[in-house]
């Protein structure tokens, strides 16, 4: 198992490679300059035409420090090659918009959405599971196909439209007025309201982003579930165990749950990454300042080290849950040998 | 055996489906609005007469519009709505998508406006009947090219294995630990131009592991089949044994991955206009209204209608998926509604596309 891992771990590293490789491709070679946005400052390049020869010469110059100062002047593989080094030690360079370590400003905003990320999952299995199992036990009821339809309708719901339309009735515009409609805290929030006081007013406001970045996969998790118990029920193991006389309930949750949940494991690593891109979107929305709106803003600002950086925590999550899941497979599936999983 | 082509079954099969036909229901407006909008929604009259001479606007307008021809010397920047005389007819949503109309902004739905006005007078159900357009050809053209690229990839790989199959199938793990949407989004925001034709290339070039996926593992399965043997031993070129041979029997998982995979592009092409990204500005979406909506909370009407549409639409699409991978491989039906097949843990199903 051991040798399994550190195989593992090992291949992890030129997919690693190749996704920081690409993305720093395609951030650094787009067109659009930072340096003359960020130097040129408000003269844009319609007004620097009009200056005067030695204007336009300090602008120039200006252009040319900016570059230097965060190593834009350098050929481009050089560059990463110093960006890759620098990621070793963890360092992910400064902002090119306040100058900031983009490190400490990724830290401020992780909690956040590890916060709403997790919320969701959580969430996601309590109500994927149990639907699920109902489908499983009762198949082709009334209810199994209402569910089944349920789903198909929640896997087409665009999330930013869910999102849009939950602000624009439910958060305090002229409709009505249950849930802010963004932000972290009240507008009066301070330290010193005792400790259930502030989570309730977490709670409130994280409430309508957790439950639209989570919907998607109640659709998903619980087809997957359903699926997965029914294919148990199929099993001889499963007649054997009606055969001798055990009652349903007996069947259902004590022989076949526990298989069937097997590949529920697996599909985390599956949901993790549609996640991150959904907090993109959700945390834009509901101006929730996470890693997905530092992102966001970012772009919008041509940031490259914080850009690479938001690209580098997403690789890297979806990589180490991909690890995770077949990890844990084959800790709750002793079927599932490493040496064969590392053939397929 | 019956000399039956298969493809009848599968057309029979998917006729009776209540899934096919629900798709079909949505889907043959949407079509209906994407090739006829021009018609539907414009301020360019059917006819009017202009002294004593009879014009067709609204038909010259599509010839003008394509660059096949010009618009005739009175007509030229004429305003319509003012000056078309008192026979003129106009189509049933007399405006144009982009019309501005600064003295009418953020009007509720009312006679004039059946959806109401953004917040630059411009007409909403115009807007929606156009978007439709935009939406379909985005979602054709995005997963056609992804198709063209997964299908080439998935079929060398599965067919020559080994170096080339380990190759891509690296490029699939990258490209599935890739935040695919954040860089969808960098792409398109740092373009000079915006364009939709970006965000179809975009869209296209990472959406196509999926369908790579699927033809690589139809390719394998079919490699040791004695038909590919039959065909390298008469010497066939592997290009035409791969594209002339296998892929036809690989066709039913691609074509359903296909479908599915419209509906991931047009909600990815909703969300990035509705995030304000790559689209023009004086093109209209659906996503690019729904995006006004999130500066003016108390215009419901911007926040229903185009939502209404991408949701029906990506539905459409979702529904299509279902009822062809069900009539494609009758096996599966009813057995697993939505989602994947657990147990192998073959996808049937390309991953969503998280918006």
């Amino acid at each position: 198992m051991a040798r399994y891992l550190v195989v593992r771990v090992l291949w992890m590293i030129p997919t690693f490679i190749g996704i920081t490789l690409i993305s720093f491709l395609i951030v650094h070679l787009a067109p659009g300059d930072p340096a003359k946005l960020a130097a040129g400052g408000g003269l844009g390049a319609g007004a620097g035409a009009g200056l005067a020869a030695d204007k336009r010469a300090a602008v120039n110059r200006a252009v040319t420090e900016w570059r230097t100062q965060f190593g834009l002047d350098k050929p481009l593989h050089v560059q990463y090659v110093v960006w890759l080094g620098n990621l070793v030690t963890l360092k992910f360079g400064e902002s090119f918009k306040d100058q900031q370590p983009v490190v400490e400003k990724i830290a401020r905003r992780l909690p956040v959405t590890i916060l709403l990320n997790v919320l969701s999952i959580a969430l996601i299995y309590l109500v994927a599971v149990p639907l699920g199992i109902y489908s499983a036990t009762h198949p082709y009821t009334f209810m199994d196909r209402l569910m089944t339809v349920g789903a198909f309708v929640l896997f087409s719901l665009p999330t930013f439209w869910v999102a849009i339309l939950a602000i624009v009735f439910l958060g305090g515009g002229d409709f009505y007025d249950v849930f802010p409609p963004g932000g972290l805290h009240a507008t009066d929030y301070s330290t010193a309201w005792p400790l259930l006081t502030r989570a309730g007013d977490l709670g409130i406001h994280l409430f309508l982003p957790v439950l639209i970045l989570s919907y998607g996969g109640f659709a998903e998790l619980s087809r997957f579930m359903r699926g997965s118990l029914l294919e148990t029920l199929t099993q001889n193991y499963i007649l054997t165990a009606r055969a001798k006389g055990l009652s349903e309930r007996v069947v259902v949750y004590k022989h076949a749950l526990r298989n069937s949940l097997v590949p529920m494991v697996t599909i985390l690593a599956g949901i993790l990454p549609s996640l991150i891109g959904g907090s993109v979107i959700v945390e834009s929305i509901f101006s929730i300042p996470g890693i997905g709106q530092l992102g966001f803003q970012a772009v919008l600002a041509r940031d490259y080290p914080v850009i690479m950086a938001v690209f580098t925590m997403g690789a890297l999550v979806t990589l180490v849950s991909i690890l995770l899941s077949d990890i844990l497979l084959t800790v709750v599936d002793p079927r599932v040998t490493f040496k064969r999983r590392v053939a397929s | 055996m019956s000399a039956r082509p298969p493809s009848r079954d599968v057309l029979k099969r998917l006729t009776a489906s209540g899934t096919a036909r629900a798709a079909l229901v949505l889907l043959v407006p949407l079509v209906f609005c994407a090739l006829f909008g021009d018609l539907l929604a414009n301020d360019r009259p059917y006819t009017m007469t202009l002294k004593g001479e009879r014009y067709f606007p609204a038909f010259r307008g599509m010839l003008v519009d394509l660059g096949v021809t010009k618009w005739p010397g009175p007509l030229a920047g004429m305003d319509f709505k003012a000056d078309a005389g008192p026979d003129a007819a106009f189509p049933p949503v007399p405006y144009r998508p982009s019309g501005i109309d600064l003295t009418n902004p953020l009007a509720p739905p009312s006679a004039d406006h059946l959806l109401g006005t953004d917040k630059l007078g411009r007409d909403i159900l115009s807007g929606m009947i156009h978007g439709a357009r935009v939406s379909l050809t985005i979602g054709i053209v995005a997963v056609g090219i992804a198709t063209v690229i997964g299908v080439f990839l998935g079929a060398i790989a599965g067919f020559f294995g080994g170096i080339t199959d380990l190759a891509v199938n690296r490029l699939f793990e990258i490209m599935l630990a890739i935040p695919t949407f954040f860089l969808i989004i960098t792409v398109s925001a740092f373009v000079a131009e915006p364009s939709i034709f970006y965000i179809m290339a975009v869209i296209g070039l990472t959406g196509w592991v999926g369908i790579a996926r699927f033809t690589r593992n139809e390719f394998v399965t079919a490699r040791t089949i004695e038909y590919v043997t039959a065909a390298e031993a008469l010497g066939a070129h592997p290009l035409r044994i791969m594209f002339r041979h296998m892929l036809p029997n690989a066709m039913s998982p691609i074509i359903v991955a296909v479908v599915f995979g419209i509906a991931g592009a047009i909600l990815v092409e909703s969300g990035l206009s509705f995030l304000g990204i790559g689209v023009p500005a004086d093109v209209v979406t659906w996503g690019s209204i729904l995006n006004e909506a999130r500066g003016h909370t108390f215009a419901w009407w911007l926040a229903v209608f185009p939502g209404c549409a991408i949701f029906a639409t990506v539905l459409a699409y979702n529904l299509l998926g279902e009822a062809l991978r069900d009539a494609l491989d009758p096996k599966l039906k009813g057995k697993l509604p939505a989602g994947r097949s657990p147990r192998r843990g073959k996808a049937q199903r390309p991953e969503k596309v998280r918006t």
